[in-house]
Parts: C-alpha cells; structure tokens; sequence
C-alpha cells in the first residue's frame, strides 16, 4: 500500500449512450486538499460519487485508505467524510441531534457527545447547537453539512461545491475551515467550478471536462501550461486600431487585438511592456485612461485547454 | 440491528413533530369515527316502532281475533295499539301523526262474515310514516288472507257434506296456522355502529398512517439526506428495516390509540385484547408491505402518497370498512376477500362479538399471507427505494 489516502484509476460511468465519467484516475495523500475543477456537468459529482460509494462504477478502482471502496462495502466508507453538493440536513433535528444520529450510523461511542461539542465549535454553532435547523440561515446550514462530515474525523473528506449559493461572508468561513483540514493531516476531495477557491484551497488541482481529466497539477504547473502569459487591458481614448500595429510590433508583445473600450493585449513579460505599450498608444495620438494587467490564473489554463469558460 | 433501531428512533422523533402525521393518524381518525356515530349510528341502531289506532264497532268474534292479532305483534315489540273511541278519534289520529295506521272495524262485520257475505275492514294510512303504514296494510292484510282462508276452508266442508257451517268456523279459527314466521336476533353475532365505525375508522387509517415511514424514504432521496446514508457504514438492508420499522410502530400506535379512545369515548366494544392486538400486527405488517411495495414503483413522494392513498380507499371500499360487505353478494363479494381490510374487520367482528383468538385465524392467517405476498414484492425491489437519485 502507498502512502495516498485516496487512489482512484480509471473511473468509467456512462448513462445509457452519454458518458458521464471516462476513465478518471488521480490519488490525493493525507493532508493534501485536491481541487476537481471543471465547469457544471463535466462530471464532478460523478467521480466523487462513485469515490464516496455511492454509485456503481462500470469501470476501475477506488480505494481509500487502502479500502476498496463499493457500493455495498462498508469498510472504506468508515474512512470517507462527504459534504454533499445539496443541504444533507434534517429540518425537524436540531443541529446536535443531526450530528448525534449521524455520529451513531457511523458507531461514534462514548466519545460522541465530546465530538458533538467540538465540531459545533469548529463550525461556530455551539451558542445554536439545539434550535431546530429549519430556523437557520443558509450559510449555518451550509457549515452543519460540513461539520456532520467532519464528526467521524473521516481519512478523507469529499466536499461537493460546498459554498454554492453561500453569502460571501459564510463562504469565507467555509474555505478557512477547509484549509485548516488540510493542516490537521486529513485528505481533502474538493470540487468546484470556483477558479479562485481552487486556487485559495487546493495543493493540486485536476482539471476536469466532459468527463475526462485534461490537465492536472499544482497551480503553478498548470499555468505554466499556458506559457505564464499575462494579460493587459488598456482603455483608451479614440479608435485604438489605430496603435495596433505598434502596438504589436513591441517585445515582448505577443498579440493585441482592439476591444470597445480599447485594447488587449497578451504578453510574456507584462512588467517590462507596459511602458512601451503606453508609449506606443501616445504615439498614435490616444490617452491611456486605465491599466488592468492580469497574471494567469486557472481561467485562462481551462479557457486555454477547452476553448470554453469555467461558467459556462 | 443498532443502526436501524437509530434511524427508527430518528424518523418517529421526526414524525412527533410534524404535527401532520398526528392529525392524520389519530386526531382525524378519532374525529371521523365519533362523527359517524354521532349520525348515522343513532339512525341505523334505532329499533323500528310503530303506533297503530283500532276503532271496533263490531265487538263481533272477527273483530277479536284482529284485536288479539294486534295484541300478539305488539307484545313482539314492533307496534303500540291505541283504542280509539270513535272512527274520527282514530281518522284524527293518524292525521296528526298520533298513528301510523287507524283500522276501522264496522259494526256488523262478524255477522257478515260468518254468513258469507261480503264485508270490509277499513285501513286508514298516514303517508307521513310510510313504514308503519306499510306495516299496517301488511298485518291488516294478513288477518284478512287468514279470515278468508277459513271462509274458505268451512265453505268447501260444507260443500262436501258437513253440516253446522258456525261450528266449522269457530273450530278453524282456534286451528293453530301450520307455518308461522319467528323472530330473533342472532345472539352476539351483531355489530353496534360504535364498533363498526371505530373497526372500521381504525383500519382504514392505518394504511394511511404507515405511509409516513416508507414515503420517507423518498423523502431521504429528495431532501438530499440519502446520499449520507448510502455512504455511511451501514447495510442498505438497516436503513429499510428502521424505516419500515418506525411505519410499524406509528401504525400500531395509532391504532391502540383508536383502540382506548373509541372504547372509553364512544362505548364500542373491540374484544379480547389479545385478539386485538394481533390483529392489529398483522394489519400493519400488510399496510406497511402495501405502501412499500407501491412505494419501488413510484418516483416521488407525492406519486407514491397518492397511490398507496387510491389503494387505500379501494381496499376499504371493497373491504368494508364503510359499510357491513356480509349484506352484498356475487362478485363484489368475492373481490371483496382479496382486501386485507375484508379480513381484519371480519377478524374484529368476531372478537367484538366475544369470540376469541382462535376463531380469528383465519382472518389472521389471511391479512399475514396478504402482507407476506406484497412485502415480498417490496423487498424484491428495494434497490428501487433506497438508492442513491
């Protein structure tokens, strides 16, 4: 057995003649967060779906903490926490009687009550820990769901776009949460089709599209894929076609194509164009009114590889 | 065993808040049996009584007989025989509703009838009180079949040769009638309205009150809790056990609930306890199989909670639990033993009417092949009710 919490290869799943998942495989090791980042229906909740035991794979093997893990197997599934994407709460429960049932379907003993407390503090709900649930905001919600999945202190934690429809504020809350995960040593399975939660949380990240992961790696890996070019976006007065050919022409410039509030251009080296760029523009008789200069991120990696946005 | 007995405690917990399930598994059921029997049982249990007013201005040996005629069907219960002083006296009383029937006897009309002449009995009808009435015309109507009988019957002795035609007649009317009509009630074997309707009331809402537990089921799937389930340490097997279980326990609740309630509030009478309660068992064993074997054939909550509602009304219909199925015959009554309900209200009818336990196997034995039959259909296609989506 290796030292990876999570090792999934070749993970098929088809409905009928669409094929949902085709041949995924990645591992994650304790105390690594890895990012699945892919638009909605590129078959995220797929893959973890059949990581969690929850559906029937038509093909390849995952095994947790050196667990084969099926769908009617319960040894594996001892070892996996799942944040489901859809509130996985009991309205009519208050917060501590939800974990309480969760903690015995999953033989939590006389360590219950101390583990109750101590996930209703991590998860900031202890001053309402016994209010029905059903009178809580969303984002409480939100950190519950999470925190049941966190009681059995799982080897591996699968979150399934947990901060979907969350205000900023409780969103916050939940990727401090999970980046603390990372430090206590627990393996993190995080999906989302939020660039920069990918990029806030995850040491690696698999980029994944139409069921099939097309780029995988940490995030200065996979920019590096795109050849680390920066973007600048310049407003100008006037007709920026005008400085076009100029504007080209400049080291470092890679392209530059003309946009209605001005111009965009692509270069290897931002830092070092810019002033020539706006030199170049002056030339040509315009004003420079604003300077944007972006570094690349995941966006431009997915928008590179697929052609496609993350949205959409 | 554990981990079912948790998601048992945690559904009916869940189920004791949610004031619904209360309402529709006693408040509603209580309410509708005591209802019923506040109005239809006061009407149907009523024993059918009659009054009747005699005028005999006659005072002849026929006018005696129908007298002692009306003396006899009085002291079986059904008529009141008042004497009216004049023919008006008892016209009056039936216009005023005093009496169903007035019946005027002539004077003269013993005489006539003994010398084979034509005479009448006058039967006066109040059309307010329908049933008396016909009762009235029936029973005069009898008296006179049975004068004529014996006109008859001295008429042909005497064409055969006998003499004292008076002699005749006064010796056929002490002959005792060959064929008389008795009545009795079959002892302990009736139904009050009280019982009827809690049997009744009680069975039906069973396989309405089980629902709750199977139909959470699909609850689990559609409020997103199923997947937690699926990937929690446990057997598919204990999330079905402790659903189904908790339908169990919140159908045998309900009933013993209706049980004590319609005993001590309505006076209806269930029988021996013992006999009740597994009864009641095997009842909710064949709800509960009902309502999970039309549960694998549903996609949602609301298709399922209405389908096991349809068959619910079907089976109590044709079960009888509305009204006594033991008055229909043909067809409707051999459907009608295809119904888990036929069985149990024939099962509490027994027991109600002081039968025991023993007497009641085969009703039970009944209801337990109908819940093995489609609880076997359930647990076939339980990977169709807990599942993932």
């Amino acid at each position: 057995m290796s030292g990876n919490t999570l090792e999934c290869a070749d993970l098929r799943k088809a409905y009928g003649d669409v094929v949902a998942v085709d041949g995924v495989g990645f591992t994650i090791g304790a105390g690594e967060t890895y990012g699945l980042l892919g638009p909605n229906g590129a078959g995220k909740t797929t893959t973890i779906s059949m990581i969690a035991g929850l559906l029937e794979k038509d093909g390849g093997t995952a095994v947790v903490s050196g667990r084969e893990v099926t769908t009617t197997g319960t040894e594996a599934k001892a070892a996996i926490g799942l944040v489901p994407q859809d509130l996985a709460i009991y309205p009519d429960l208050t917060a501590r009687e939800n974990l309480r049932f969760f903690g015995k379907l999953y033989g939590i003993g006389e360590d219950l009550g101390k583990r109750i407390d101590e996930v209703l503090e991590i998860i900031e709900l202890t001053d309402r820990a016994d209010d029905y649930t059903k009178e809580y905001s969303g984002g409480m919600k939100r950190r519950l769901n999470i925190g049941i999945g966190l009681l059995h202190r799982p080897d591996l934690l699968i979150l399934d776009e947990p901060t979907v429809g969350v205000d900023p504020q409780s969103r916050n809350a939940i990727l401090e949460g999970v980046e603390r995960l990372g430090e206590q040593g627990m393996a993190v399975l995080y999906t989302t089709h939020y660039m920069e939660e990918a990029e806030r949380l995850c040491d690696r990240v698999g980029i994944i599209d139409e069921g099939k992961i097309i780029a995988e790696g940490t995030r200065r890996e996979l920019v590096a894929l795109v050849g680390g070019r920066d973007r600048v976006s310049l407003e100008t007065s006037g007709d920026p076609s005008a400085a076009e050919p100029a504007v080209s022409a400049l080291e470092h410039v890679e392209s530059c194509s003309s946009t209605a509030a001005g111009m965009e251009v692509v270069s290897v080296n931002a830092s070092q164009a810019l002033p020539d760029i706006v030199l170049a523009i002056s030339a040509a008789g315009l004003d420079v009114q604003a300077v944007r200069v972006s570094e690349p991120d995941l966006e431009s990696v997915f928008l590179h590889l697929t052609g496609k946005a993350l949205r959409d | 065993m554990r981990t079912a007995l948790t998601i048992a405690v945690k559904d009916l917990k869940e189920r004791l808040r949610d004031r619904s399930a209360i309402i529709l598994a006693i408040v509603v059921p209580l309410g509708l049996a005591f209802i019923m029997n506040l109005t239809i049982g006061p009407a149907a249990d009523q024993t059918f009584e009659t009054t009747v007013a005699v005028h005999d201005a006659d005072g002849g040996q026929v006018s005696e007989g129908f007298s002692a005629m009306l003396a006899q069907v009085e002291q079986i219960g059904f008529i009141t025989v008042e004497t009216a002083a004049s023919e008006d006296d008892a016209r009056r009383a039936t216009t005023e509703g005093d009496a169903s029937t007035a019946f005027l006897l002539p004077a003269g009309v013993s005489d006539a009838i003994a010398r084979g002449e034509a005479a009448s009995i006058q039967v006066v009808t109040n059309p307010d009180q329908p049933i008396g009435a016909s009762v009235g015309v029936a029973l005069a109507e009898g008296f006179v079949a049975e004068v004529n009988a014996i006109r008859l019957s001295a008429a042909t002795a005497i064409a055969l040769g006998a003499g004292d035609p008076e002699g005749l007649a006064a010796a056929a009317a002490t002959e005792q009638a060959p064929v008389v009509l008795g009545r009795a009630d079959v002892e302990g074997r009736g139904f009050d309205f009280a019982t009827f309707y809690a049997n009744g009331i009680a069975i039906f809402f069973m396989f309405f009150t089980v629902q709750f537990g199977v139909l959470s089921i699909i609850e689990e799937r559609e409020q997103g809790t199923m997947p937690r389930l699926l990937v929690a340490p446990i057997s598919r097997s204990s999330i079905l056990v402790g659903k189904l279980g908790a339908s169990f326990v919140m159908g045998v609740a309900s009933t013993v609930v209706l049980w004590i309630a319609t005993t001590f509030l309505m006076g209806a009478v269930w029988g021996d306890a013992l006999g009740v309660l597994l009864l009641t068992t095997a009842g909710v064993l064949s709800a509960v199989a009902v309502a999970s074997a039309i549960a694998t054939f549903t996609r949602t909550a609301e298709q399922a909670g209405a389908a096991t509602a349809f068959v619910a009304v079907i089976f109590g219909v044709l079960g009888g639990v509305f009204f006594p199925v033991t008055r229909v015959s043909g067809a409707f009554a051999a459907v009608s033993r295809l119904t888990p309900h036929y069985w149990l209200m024939d099962g509490f009818k027994r027991l109600s009417a002081g039968e025991g336990v023993a007497d009641t196997i085969p009703a039970l034995l009944a209801v337990l092949a109908f819940a093995a039959v489609l609880g076997a259909v359930g647990l076939a296609r339980s990977r169709d009710l807990v599942k993932y989506s």
